[in-house]
Protein backbone atom coordinates (compact mmCIF):
# COMPACT_ATOMS: atom_id res chain seq x y z
CA UNK A 1 0.00 0.00 0.00
CA UNK A 2 1.40 3.32 -0.98
CA UNK A 3 1.38 5.96 1.67
CA UNK A 4 -0.28 9.14 0.51
CA UNK A 5 0.92 12.38 1.99
CA UNK A 6 -0.98 15.39 0.72
CA UNK A 7 -1.17 19.05 1.55
CA UNK A 8 -3.11 18.54 4.78
CA UNK A 9 -0.38 16.22 5.99
CA UNK A 10 -2.79 13.57 7.06
CA UNK A 11 -1.07 10.27 6.44
CA UNK A 12 -3.43 7.50 5.51
CA UNK A 13 -2.04 4.01 5.53
CA UNK A 14 -3.12 0.50 6.43
CA UNK A 15 -1.86 -1.22 9.54
CA UNK A 16 0.70 -2.08 10.85
CA UNK A 17 1.68 1.45 11.80
CA UNK A 18 4.57 0.67 14.08
CA UNK A 19 7.25 -1.36 12.43
CA UNK A 20 10.20 -3.20 13.93
CA UNK A 21 13.70 -2.99 12.59
CA UNK A 22 13.73 -6.61 11.48
CA UNK A 23 13.44 -7.33 7.79
CA UNK A 24 13.72 -10.52 5.81
CA UNK A 25 17.07 -9.35 4.54
CA UNK A 26 18.41 -8.61 8.01
CA UNK A 27 17.45 -12.04 9.32
CA UNK A 28 18.73 -13.91 6.28
CA UNK A 29 22.11 -12.15 6.26
CA UNK A 30 22.48 -12.81 9.98
CA UNK A 31 21.84 -16.50 9.37
CA UNK A 32 24.43 -16.39 6.58
CA UNK A 33 26.87 -14.79 8.98
CA UNK A 34 26.18 -17.37 11.67
CA UNK A 35 27.21 -20.07 9.21
CA UNK A 36 30.58 -18.38 8.74
CA UNK A 37 32.35 -20.40 11.51
CA UNK A 38 31.20 -23.65 9.91
CA UNK A 39 32.36 -22.39 6.53
CA UNK A 40 35.78 -21.39 7.88
CA UNK A 41 36.19 -24.80 9.49
CA UNK A 42 35.18 -26.44 6.21
CA UNK A 43 37.92 -24.53 4.36
CA UNK A 44 40.36 -25.31 7.18
CA UNK A 45 39.78 -29.04 6.97
CA UNK A 46 38.97 -29.57 3.32
CA UNK A 47 41.10 -26.90 1.67
CA UNK A 48 40.31 -24.42 -1.11
CA UNK A 49 38.06 -26.98 -2.73
CA UNK A 50 35.46 -26.34 0.01
CA UNK A 51 35.34 -22.66 -0.87
CA UNK A 52 35.12 -23.53 -4.56
CA UNK A 53 32.16 -25.92 -4.14
CA UNK A 54 30.29 -23.60 -1.78
CA UNK A 55 30.98 -20.57 -3.95
CA UNK A 56 29.68 -22.35 -7.01
CA UNK A 57 26.48 -23.25 -5.14
CA UNK A 58 25.93 -19.67 -4.00
CA UNK A 59 26.70 -18.24 -7.43
CA UNK A 60 24.26 -20.58 -9.20
CA UNK A 61 21.54 -20.05 -6.62
CA UNK A 62 21.72 -16.25 -6.79
CA UNK A 63 22.08 -16.18 -10.57
CA UNK A 64 19.18 -18.55 -11.24
CA UNK A 65 16.90 -16.59 -8.91
CA UNK A 66 17.90 -13.34 -10.62
CA UNK A 67 17.48 -14.66 -14.16
CA UNK A 68 14.14 -16.30 -13.36
CA UNK A 69 12.69 -13.15 -11.85
CA UNK A 70 14.03 -10.83 -14.52
CA UNK A 71 12.69 -13.03 -17.29
CA UNK A 72 9.25 -13.07 -15.67
CA UNK A 73 9.27 -9.30 -15.30
CA UNK A 74 9.30 -9.48 -11.54
CA UNK A 75 11.28 -7.61 -9.00
CA UNK A 76 14.46 -9.49 -8.24
CA UNK A 77 14.76 -10.58 -4.63
CA UNK A 78 18.39 -11.66 -4.51
CA UNK A 79 19.17 -8.75 -2.19
CA UNK A 80 17.34 -10.33 0.75
CA UNK A 81 19.95 -13.04 1.07
CA UNK A 82 17.63 -16.02 0.97
CA UNK A 83 19.00 -17.34 -2.31
CA UNK A 84 22.50 -16.80 -0.92
CA UNK A 85 21.52 -18.80 2.17
CA UNK A 86 20.07 -21.65 0.10
CA UNK A 87 23.29 -21.82 -1.91
CA UNK A 88 25.44 -21.67 1.20
CA UNK A 89 23.46 -24.42 2.97
CA UNK A 90 23.56 -26.65 -0.09
CA UNK A 91 27.29 -26.09 -0.43
CA UNK A 92 27.88 -26.98 3.21
CA UNK A 93 25.88 -30.18 2.64
CA UNK A 94 28.02 -31.47 -0.23
CA UNK A 95 31.17 -33.60 -0.09
CA UNK A 96 34.37 -31.80 -1.00
CA UNK A 97 35.22 -33.87 -4.03
CA UNK A 98 32.16 -33.30 -6.24
CA UNK A 99 32.73 -32.16 -9.85
CA UNK A 100 31.56 -28.68 -10.83
CA UNK A 101 28.20 -29.66 -12.31
CA UNK A 102 26.90 -31.14 -9.04
CA UNK A 103 26.62 -27.79 -7.19
CA UNK A 104 25.20 -26.15 -10.31
CA UNK A 105 22.43 -28.72 -10.82
CA UNK A 106 21.65 -28.89 -7.12
CA UNK A 107 21.35 -25.14 -6.72
CA UNK A 108 19.16 -24.86 -9.78
CA UNK A 109 16.76 -27.55 -8.49
CA UNK A 110 16.76 -25.95 -5.05
CA UNK A 111 16.01 -22.42 -6.18
CA UNK A 112 13.86 -22.81 -9.28
CA UNK A 113 11.92 -26.03 -8.72
CA UNK A 114 11.56 -25.98 -4.95
CA UNK A 115 11.22 -22.27 -4.24
CA UNK A 116 10.36 -20.08 -7.21
CA UNK A 117 7.80 -22.37 -8.85
CA UNK A 118 5.81 -22.28 -5.64
CA UNK A 119 5.74 -18.52 -5.65
CA UNK A 120 9.07 -17.60 -4.11
CA UNK A 121 10.17 -17.10 -0.54
CA UNK A 122 7.38 -17.75 1.94
CA UNK A 123 5.44 -20.25 -0.14
CA UNK A 124 7.83 -23.15 -0.61
CA UNK A 125 6.70 -26.38 1.06
CA UNK A 126 10.14 -27.95 1.31
CA UNK A 127 13.49 -26.67 2.43
CA UNK A 128 15.13 -25.77 -0.92
CA UNK A 129 18.69 -26.71 0.03
CA UNK A 130 17.59 -30.13 1.29
CA UNK A 131 15.57 -30.91 -1.84
CA UNK A 132 18.63 -29.92 -3.85
CA UNK A 133 20.76 -32.33 -1.88
CA UNK A 134 18.19 -35.16 -1.91
CA UNK A 135 17.87 -34.76 -5.67
CA UNK A 136 21.65 -35.00 -6.06
CA UNK A 137 21.92 -37.98 -3.71
CA UNK A 138 19.30 -39.94 -5.68
CA UNK A 139 20.61 -38.87 -9.09
CA UNK A 140 24.36 -39.19 -8.45
CA UNK A 141 24.62 -41.71 -5.59
CA UNK A 142 28.28 -42.53 -6.33
CA UNK A 143 29.59 -38.97 -6.58
CA UNK A 144 27.62 -37.81 -3.56
CA UNK A 145 29.07 -40.43 -1.24
CA UNK A 146 32.78 -40.08 -1.95
CA UNK A 147 34.05 -38.66 1.32
CA UNK A 148 37.60 -37.36 1.39
CA UNK A 149 39.70 -37.44 4.51
CA UNK A 150 40.25 -33.98 6.01
CA UNK A 151 43.87 -32.87 5.74
CA UNK A 152 43.56 -29.65 7.75
CA UNK A 153 45.64 -26.43 7.68
CA UNK A 154 43.88 -24.94 4.63
CA UNK A 155 45.84 -27.10 2.17
CA UNK A 156 44.45 -28.91 -0.82
CA UNK A 157 43.18 -32.44 -0.41
CA UNK A 158 45.23 -35.41 -1.46
CA UNK A 159 41.90 -37.04 -2.27
CA UNK A 160 42.28 -39.92 0.11
CA UNK A 161 38.77 -41.30 0.46
CA UNK A 162 37.34 -42.71 3.62
CA UNK A 163 33.97 -43.36 5.25
CA UNK A 164 31.98 -41.01 7.48
CA UNK A 165 31.69 -41.93 11.17
CA UNK A 166 28.02 -42.83 10.70
CA UNK A 167 28.93 -44.91 7.65
CA UNK A 168 31.49 -46.84 9.71
CA UNK A 169 28.97 -47.20 12.52
CA UNK A 170 26.42 -48.65 10.10
CA UNK A 171 28.85 -51.04 8.40
CA UNK A 172 31.11 -52.20 11.20
CA UNK A 173 29.52 -51.07 14.43
CA UNK A 174 30.95 -49.20 17.37
CA UNK A 175 34.05 -51.36 17.74
CA UNK A 176 35.26 -50.50 14.25
CA UNK A 177 34.59 -46.83 14.87
CA UNK A 178 36.83 -47.07 17.93
CA UNK A 179 39.56 -48.72 15.89
CA UNK A 180 39.56 -45.91 13.35
CA UNK A 181 39.56 -43.03 15.84
CA UNK A 182 41.51 -44.57 18.73
CA UNK A 183 39.66 -44.17 21.99
CA UNK A 184 36.44 -42.50 22.97
CA UNK A 185 37.88 -39.11 23.96
CA UNK A 186 39.70 -38.89 20.67
CA UNK A 187 36.50 -39.76 18.81
CA UNK A 188 34.57 -37.05 20.63
CA UNK A 189 37.34 -34.51 20.02
CA UNK A 190 37.41 -35.28 16.30
CA UNK A 191 33.65 -35.00 16.06
CA UNK A 192 33.56 -31.73 18.00
CA UNK A 193 36.36 -30.02 16.09
CA UNK A 194 35.31 -31.43 12.75
CA UNK A 195 38.37 -33.50 11.94
CA UNK A 196 36.44 -36.27 10.21
CA UNK A 197 35.02 -37.13 6.84
CA UNK A 198 31.63 -35.79 5.91
CA UNK A 199 29.80 -33.00 4.15
CA UNK A 200 31.72 -29.73 4.16
CA UNK A 201 29.85 -27.80 6.80
CA UNK A 202 28.46 -30.54 8.99
CA UNK A 203 31.71 -31.82 10.46
CA UNK A 204 32.60 -29.21 13.05
CA UNK A 205 30.14 -29.41 15.93
CA UNK A 206 31.68 -26.46 17.79
CA UNK A 207 31.52 -24.11 14.80
CA UNK A 208 27.86 -25.02 14.28
CA UNK A 209 27.05 -24.49 17.95
CA UNK A 210 28.63 -21.01 17.83
CA UNK A 211 26.41 -20.15 14.88
CA UNK A 212 23.36 -21.60 16.60
CA UNK A 213 24.12 -19.57 19.73
CA UNK A 214 24.11 -16.37 17.67
CA UNK A 215 20.73 -17.22 16.19
CA UNK A 216 19.24 -18.17 19.55
CA UNK A 217 20.63 -15.00 21.16
CA UNK A 218 19.15 -12.80 18.46
CA UNK A 219 15.84 -14.63 18.79
CA UNK A 220 15.79 -15.63 15.12
CA UNK A 221 15.21 -19.24 16.07
CA UNK A 222 13.56 -20.57 19.21
CA UNK A 223 14.56 -23.60 21.20
CA UNK A 224 11.45 -25.61 20.33
CA UNK A 225 12.51 -27.37 17.16
CA UNK A 226 16.26 -27.89 17.83
CA UNK A 227 15.75 -29.07 21.40
CA UNK A 228 12.91 -31.49 20.67
CA UNK A 229 14.81 -32.74 17.60
CA UNK A 230 18.08 -33.31 19.46
CA UNK A 231 16.40 -34.72 22.57
CA UNK A 232 14.46 -37.27 20.54
CA UNK A 233 17.61 -38.37 18.71
CA UNK A 234 19.50 -38.61 22.01
CA UNK A 235 16.83 -40.65 23.77
CA UNK A 236 16.31 -43.06 20.88
CA UNK A 237 20.08 -43.46 20.44
CA UNK A 238 20.41 -44.20 24.15
CA UNK A 239 17.59 -46.76 24.20
CA UNK A 240 18.00 -48.53 20.86
CA UNK A 241 21.48 -47.50 19.67
CA UNK A 242 23.51 -50.00 21.66
CA UNK A 243 24.52 -53.46 20.51
CA UNK A 244 24.26 -55.05 23.93
CA UNK A 245 20.54 -54.48 24.30
CA UNK A 246 18.29 -51.64 25.37
CA UNK A 247 19.62 -48.54 27.16
CA UNK A 248 23.24 -49.19 26.22
CA UNK A 249 23.58 -46.86 23.25
CA UNK A 250 25.87 -43.85 23.15
CA UNK A 251 23.75 -40.77 22.47
CA UNK A 252 26.73 -38.41 22.14
CA UNK A 253 28.08 -40.08 19.00
CA UNK A 254 24.70 -39.78 17.32
CA UNK A 255 24.22 -36.19 18.47
CA UNK A 256 27.47 -34.73 17.19
CA UNK A 257 28.01 -36.81 14.08
CA UNK A 258 26.32 -36.63 10.72
CA UNK A 259 24.41 -33.56 9.69
CA UNK A 260 22.31 -33.44 12.84
CA UNK A 261 23.48 -30.10 14.29
CA UNK A 262 23.46 -28.38 10.92
CA UNK A 263 20.00 -29.78 10.23
CA UNK A 264 18.48 -29.16 13.64
CA UNK A 265 19.63 -25.55 14.03
CA UNK A 266 19.81 -24.23 10.50
CA UNK A 267 17.46 -26.23 8.30
CA UNK A 268 14.62 -27.65 10.37
CA UNK A 269 14.07 -24.16 11.78
CA UNK A 270 13.43 -22.62 8.38
CA UNK A 271 10.45 -20.31 9.04
CA UNK A 272 8.66 -21.17 5.84
CA UNK A 273 8.74 -24.93 6.00
CA UNK A 274 8.18 -25.64 9.69
CA UNK A 275 4.89 -25.29 11.60
CA UNK A 276 4.23 -21.77 12.85
CA UNK A 277 2.66 -22.70 16.18
CA UNK A 278 5.00 -23.56 19.07
CA UNK A 279 3.20 -26.75 20.01
CA UNK A 280 3.36 -27.82 16.38
CA UNK A 281 7.08 -27.06 16.29
CA UNK A 282 7.71 -29.45 19.16
CA UNK A 283 5.77 -32.18 17.34
CA UNK A 284 7.78 -31.33 14.21
CA UNK A 285 11.07 -31.68 16.09
CA UNK A 286 10.10 -34.98 17.68
CA UNK A 287 9.03 -36.32 14.29
CA UNK A 288 12.33 -35.23 12.73
CA UNK A 289 14.30 -36.94 15.50
CA UNK A 290 12.31 -40.17 15.32
CA UNK A 291 12.60 -40.49 11.54
CA UNK A 292 16.32 -39.60 11.66
CA UNK A 293 17.02 -42.41 14.11
CA UNK A 294 14.73 -44.84 12.26
CA UNK A 295 16.76 -44.31 9.10
CA UNK A 296 20.12 -44.29 10.88
CA UNK A 297 19.48 -47.49 12.82
CA UNK A 298 17.30 -49.47 10.42
CA UNK A 299 17.22 -47.73 7.05
CA UNK A 300 19.19 -48.12 3.85
CA UNK A 301 21.08 -44.83 4.26
CA UNK A 302 23.70 -44.15 6.94
CA UNK A 303 22.35 -40.64 7.55
CA UNK A 304 18.71 -39.69 7.87
CA UNK A 305 18.60 -36.02 8.91
CA UNK A 306 17.93 -34.76 5.40
CA UNK A 307 15.08 -37.17 4.69
CA UNK A 308 13.64 -36.69 8.16
CA UNK A 309 13.38 -32.92 7.74
CA UNK A 310 11.95 -33.27 4.23
CA UNK A 311 9.35 -35.79 5.41
CA UNK A 312 8.33 -33.57 8.28
CA UNK A 313 8.16 -30.65 5.84
CA UNK A 314 5.37 -32.61 4.09
CA UNK A 315 3.54 -32.87 7.38
CA UNK A 316 4.05 -29.26 8.49
CA UNK A 317 0.81 -27.86 6.99
CA UNK A 318 -1.08 -30.80 8.50
CA UNK A 319 0.49 -30.25 11.94
CA UNK A 320 -0.45 -26.58 11.75
CA UNK A 321 -4.05 -27.55 11.07
CA UNK A 322 -4.06 -30.01 13.94
CA UNK A 323 -2.74 -27.73 16.67
CA UNK A 324 -4.61 -24.62 15.65
CA UNK A 325 -5.92 -23.07 18.84
CA UNK A 326 -9.58 -22.22 19.17
CA UNK A 327 -10.61 -18.61 19.02
CA UNK A 328 -11.49 -17.44 22.50
CA UNK A 329 -15.23 -17.28 23.02
CA UNK A 330 -16.02 -18.79 19.66
CA UNK A 331 -19.07 -21.00 19.40
CA UNK A 332 -18.39 -24.45 18.00
CA UNK A 333 -19.78 -25.05 14.58
CA UNK A 334 -22.84 -27.26 14.78
CA UNK A 335 -22.32 -30.64 13.19
CA UNK A 336 -24.91 -31.65 10.67
CA UNK B 1 0.19 -66.44 13.98
CA UNK B 2 2.93 -63.93 13.46
CA UNK B 3 1.90 -60.44 14.48
CA UNK B 4 5.34 -59.05 13.69
CA UNK B 5 4.97 -60.00 10.05
CA UNK B 6 1.49 -58.45 9.88
CA UNK B 7 2.75 -55.23 11.43
CA UNK B 8 5.68 -55.14 9.03
CA UNK B 9 3.28 -55.61 6.13
CA UNK B 10 1.13 -52.69 7.25
CA UNK B 11 4.16 -50.40 7.69
CA UNK B 12 5.75 -51.54 4.46
CA UNK B 13 2.60 -51.04 2.41
CA UNK B 14 1.74 -47.68 3.93
CA UNK B 15 5.11 -45.94 4.29
CA UNK B 16 8.04 -47.71 2.72
CA UNK B 17 6.35 -48.87 -0.45
CA UNK B 18 3.65 -46.22 -0.40
CA UNK B 19 1.64 -46.88 -3.54
CA UNK B 20 1.38 -43.26 -4.55
CA UNK B 21 4.92 -42.10 -3.83
CA UNK B 22 7.01 -45.13 -4.72
CA UNK B 23 4.94 -47.05 -7.27
CA UNK B 24 3.02 -44.07 -8.68
CA UNK B 25 -0.31 -45.91 -8.74
CA UNK B 26 -3.74 -44.46 -8.14
CA UNK B 27 -2.71 -41.01 -9.28
CA UNK B 28 -6.04 -40.09 -10.88
CA UNK B 29 -7.93 -40.15 -7.58
CA UNK B 30 -4.89 -38.79 -5.78
CA UNK B 31 -4.89 -35.61 -7.84
CA UNK B 32 -8.64 -35.56 -8.32
CA UNK B 33 -9.83 -35.37 -4.74
CA UNK B 34 -6.84 -33.83 -2.95
CA UNK B 35 -7.96 -30.28 -3.62
CA UNK B 36 -9.90 -29.96 -0.38
CA UNK B 37 -9.26 -31.54 2.99
CA UNK B 38 -12.88 -32.52 3.47
CA UNK B 39 -13.10 -34.60 0.30
CA UNK B 40 -9.67 -36.05 0.94
CA UNK B 41 -10.70 -37.33 4.36
CA UNK B 42 -13.97 -38.77 3.04
CA UNK B 43 -12.12 -40.51 0.25
CA UNK B 44 -9.49 -41.87 2.63
CA UNK B 45 -12.06 -43.52 4.91
CA UNK B 46 -14.05 -45.03 2.06
CA UNK B 47 -10.92 -46.15 0.27
CA UNK B 48 -9.39 -47.94 3.24
CA UNK B 49 -12.65 -49.76 3.99
CA UNK B 50 -13.13 -50.90 0.39
CA UNK B 51 -9.48 -51.90 0.20
CA UNK B 52 -9.66 -54.23 3.19
CA UNK B 53 -12.91 -55.90 2.14
CA UNK B 54 -11.93 -56.36 -1.49
CA UNK B 55 -8.53 -57.77 -0.50
CA UNK B 56 -10.29 -60.31 1.72
CA UNK B 57 -12.90 -61.24 -0.91
CA UNK B 58 -10.35 -61.55 -3.68
CA UNK B 59 -8.24 -63.83 -1.49
CA UNK B 60 -11.19 -66.13 -0.77
CA UNK B 61 -12.17 -66.34 -4.43
CA UNK B 62 -8.57 -66.83 -5.52
CA UNK B 63 -7.80 -69.52 -2.97
CA UNK B 64 -11.03 -71.53 -3.05
CA UNK B 65 -12.33 -71.05 -6.58
CA UNK B 66 -9.59 -69.99 -8.94
CA UNK B 67 -6.74 -72.23 -7.79
CA UNK B 68 -8.84 -75.44 -7.61
CA UNK B 69 -10.35 -74.75 -11.03
CA UNK B 70 -7.01 -73.71 -12.49
CA UNK B 71 -8.32 -70.32 -13.49
CA UNK B 72 -5.43 -68.19 -12.21
CA UNK B 73 -4.74 -66.84 -15.71
CA UNK B 74 -8.06 -64.98 -15.46
CA UNK B 75 -7.13 -63.16 -12.30
CA UNK B 76 -7.15 -59.63 -13.71
CA UNK B 77 -10.68 -59.93 -15.09
CA UNK B 78 -12.03 -61.74 -12.05
CA UNK B 79 -10.52 -59.29 -9.58
CA UNK B 80 -11.96 -56.35 -11.50
CA UNK B 81 -15.32 -58.11 -11.42
CA UNK B 82 -15.12 -58.74 -7.69
CA UNK B 83 -14.21 -55.14 -6.87
CA UNK B 84 -16.87 -53.71 -9.18
CA UNK B 85 -19.56 -56.03 -7.83
CA UNK B 86 -18.63 -55.29 -4.24
CA UNK B 87 -18.52 -51.53 -4.72
CA UNK B 88 -21.82 -51.50 -6.60
CA UNK B 89 -23.60 -53.58 -3.99
CA UNK B 90 -22.08 -51.54 -1.15
CA UNK B 91 -23.35 -48.45 -2.92
CA UNK B 92 -26.91 -49.82 -3.16
CA UNK B 93 -27.01 -51.24 0.36
CA UNK B 94 -25.63 -48.05 1.88
CA UNK B 95 -28.23 -45.98 0.09
CA UNK B 96 -30.99 -48.07 1.65
CA UNK B 97 -29.55 -48.69 5.10
CA UNK B 98 -27.78 -45.47 5.89
CA UNK B 99 -28.70 -42.56 3.62
CA UNK B 100 -26.73 -40.09 5.76
CA UNK B 101 -23.51 -42.04 5.33
CA UNK B 102 -24.33 -42.51 1.65
CA UNK B 103 -24.55 -38.81 1.00
CA UNK B 104 -21.27 -38.28 2.76
CA UNK B 105 -19.20 -41.06 1.22
CA UNK B 106 -21.30 -42.39 -1.67
CA UNK B 107 -19.75 -40.16 -4.29
CA UNK B 108 -16.33 -41.63 -3.67
CA UNK B 109 -17.48 -45.23 -4.03
CA UNK B 110 -18.07 -44.98 -7.76
CA UNK B 111 -14.64 -43.42 -8.26
CA UNK B 112 -12.88 -46.20 -6.38
CA UNK B 113 -13.92 -48.89 -8.86
CA UNK B 114 -11.58 -47.42 -11.43
CA UNK B 115 -8.61 -47.03 -9.11
CA UNK B 116 -5.50 -49.01 -9.96
CA UNK B 117 -4.39 -49.61 -6.37
CA UNK B 118 -7.60 -51.52 -5.72
CA UNK B 119 -6.63 -53.92 -8.52
CA UNK B 120 -2.93 -53.93 -7.71
CA UNK B 121 -3.41 -55.11 -4.13
CA UNK B 122 -5.25 -58.41 -4.93
CA UNK B 123 -2.78 -59.06 -7.74
CA UNK B 124 0.20 -58.53 -5.43
CA UNK B 125 -1.48 -60.63 -2.73
CA UNK B 126 -1.90 -63.45 -5.23
CA UNK B 127 1.61 -63.03 -6.62
CA UNK B 128 3.29 -63.01 -3.21
CA UNK B 129 1.09 -65.90 -1.98
CA UNK B 130 0.06 -64.06 1.19
CA UNK B 131 -2.33 -65.91 3.49
CA UNK B 132 -5.71 -64.55 4.49
CA UNK B 133 -4.59 -62.31 7.37
CA UNK B 134 -1.52 -61.11 5.50
CA UNK B 135 -3.72 -60.17 2.56
CA UNK B 136 -5.96 -58.14 4.83
CA UNK B 137 -2.95 -56.50 6.49
CA UNK B 138 -1.49 -55.62 3.11
CA UNK B 139 -4.82 -54.21 1.95
CA UNK B 140 -5.19 -52.20 5.15
CA UNK B 141 -1.64 -50.85 4.88
CA UNK B 142 -2.18 -49.86 1.27
CA UNK B 143 -5.37 -48.08 2.17
CA UNK B 144 -3.66 -46.32 5.04
CA UNK B 145 -0.76 -45.28 2.82
CA UNK B 146 -3.15 -43.88 0.24
CA UNK B 147 -5.07 -42.05 2.95
CA UNK B 148 -1.83 -40.58 4.27
CA UNK B 149 -0.81 -39.44 0.80
CA UNK B 150 -4.21 -37.85 0.18
CA UNK B 151 -4.32 -35.99 3.48
CA UNK B 152 -0.75 -34.66 3.15
CA UNK B 153 -1.44 -33.56 -0.38
CA UNK B 154 -4.70 -31.85 0.54
CA UNK B 155 -3.09 -29.93 3.38
CA UNK B 156 -0.28 -28.76 1.10
CA UNK B 157 -2.60 -27.79 -1.71
CA UNK B 158 -4.84 -25.83 0.64
CA UNK B 159 -1.80 -23.96 1.88
CA UNK B 160 -0.74 -23.19 -1.68
CA UNK B 161 -4.11 -21.70 -2.56
CA UNK B 162 -2.85 -18.17 -1.95
CA UNK B 163 0.63 -18.74 -3.32
CA UNK B 164 1.88 -16.78 -6.28
CA UNK B 165 2.51 -19.78 -8.53
CA UNK B 166 3.48 -18.84 -12.11
CA UNK B 167 0.42 -19.11 -14.39
CA UNK B 168 1.49 -22.16 -16.45
CA UNK B 169 2.10 -24.11 -13.27
CA UNK B 170 -1.14 -23.43 -11.46
CA UNK B 171 -3.46 -26.30 -10.58
CA UNK B 172 -2.46 -29.76 -11.68
CA UNK B 173 1.04 -28.91 -12.84
CA UNK B 174 2.28 -27.69 -9.47
CA UNK B 175 0.53 -30.68 -7.86
CA UNK B 176 2.66 -33.01 -9.94
CA UNK B 177 5.76 -31.09 -8.84
CA UNK B 178 4.68 -31.44 -5.20
CA UNK B 179 4.03 -35.16 -5.64
CA UNK B 180 7.49 -35.55 -7.14
CA UNK B 181 9.13 -33.73 -4.26
CA UNK B 182 7.21 -35.78 -1.68
CA UNK B 183 8.28 -38.92 -3.52
CA UNK B 184 11.87 -37.68 -3.23
CA UNK B 185 11.42 -37.36 0.53
CA UNK B 186 9.86 -40.84 0.74
CA UNK B 187 12.96 -42.43 -0.82
CA UNK B 188 14.49 -41.94 2.62
CA UNK B 189 12.43 -44.89 3.81
CA UNK B 190 13.88 -47.21 1.18
CA UNK B 191 15.69 -50.25 2.50
CA UNK B 192 13.94 -49.99 5.85
CA UNK B 193 12.11 -53.31 5.69
CA UNK B 194 12.84 -55.84 3.01
CA UNK B 195 9.90 -58.11 2.46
Amino acid sequence: MATEAKAHELIVSVSPHVRGKETVGRIMWTVNLSLLPAFVMAVYYFGPRAAYVTGLCILTAVLSEHIYQISLNRKTTIGDGSAFLTGLLLGLNLPASVPFYIPVIGSFIAIVITKLLFGGLGYNIFNPALIGRAFLLISFPKLMTIWTEPTARFVALDAKTTATPLGILKEGGLSQLMQVFGDKTELYMSLLSGNRAGSLGETSAIALLIGAAILLYRGYITWHIPLSFLATVGVIAWIFGGQGGLFTGDPVIHLISGGLLLGAFFMATDYVTCPTIRKGQVIFGIGCGAITMLIRLKGGFPEGVMFAILLMNCFAPLIDRGVKSEIFGAIKEQKK
Amino acid sequence: MDFGKLFELVVAASLINNFVFTRFLGLCIFFGVSKKMETAVGMSITFTAVMVVSAAMSWIVYEYIMIPLDLTFLKIIIFIGIVAAFVQSADTIMKKVSPALYYKLGVYLALITTNCIILAVPLINAGEKYNFLESIAFGFGSGLGFALALVIMASIRERLETADVPAPFRGLAISFVIAGLIALAFTGFSGLITL
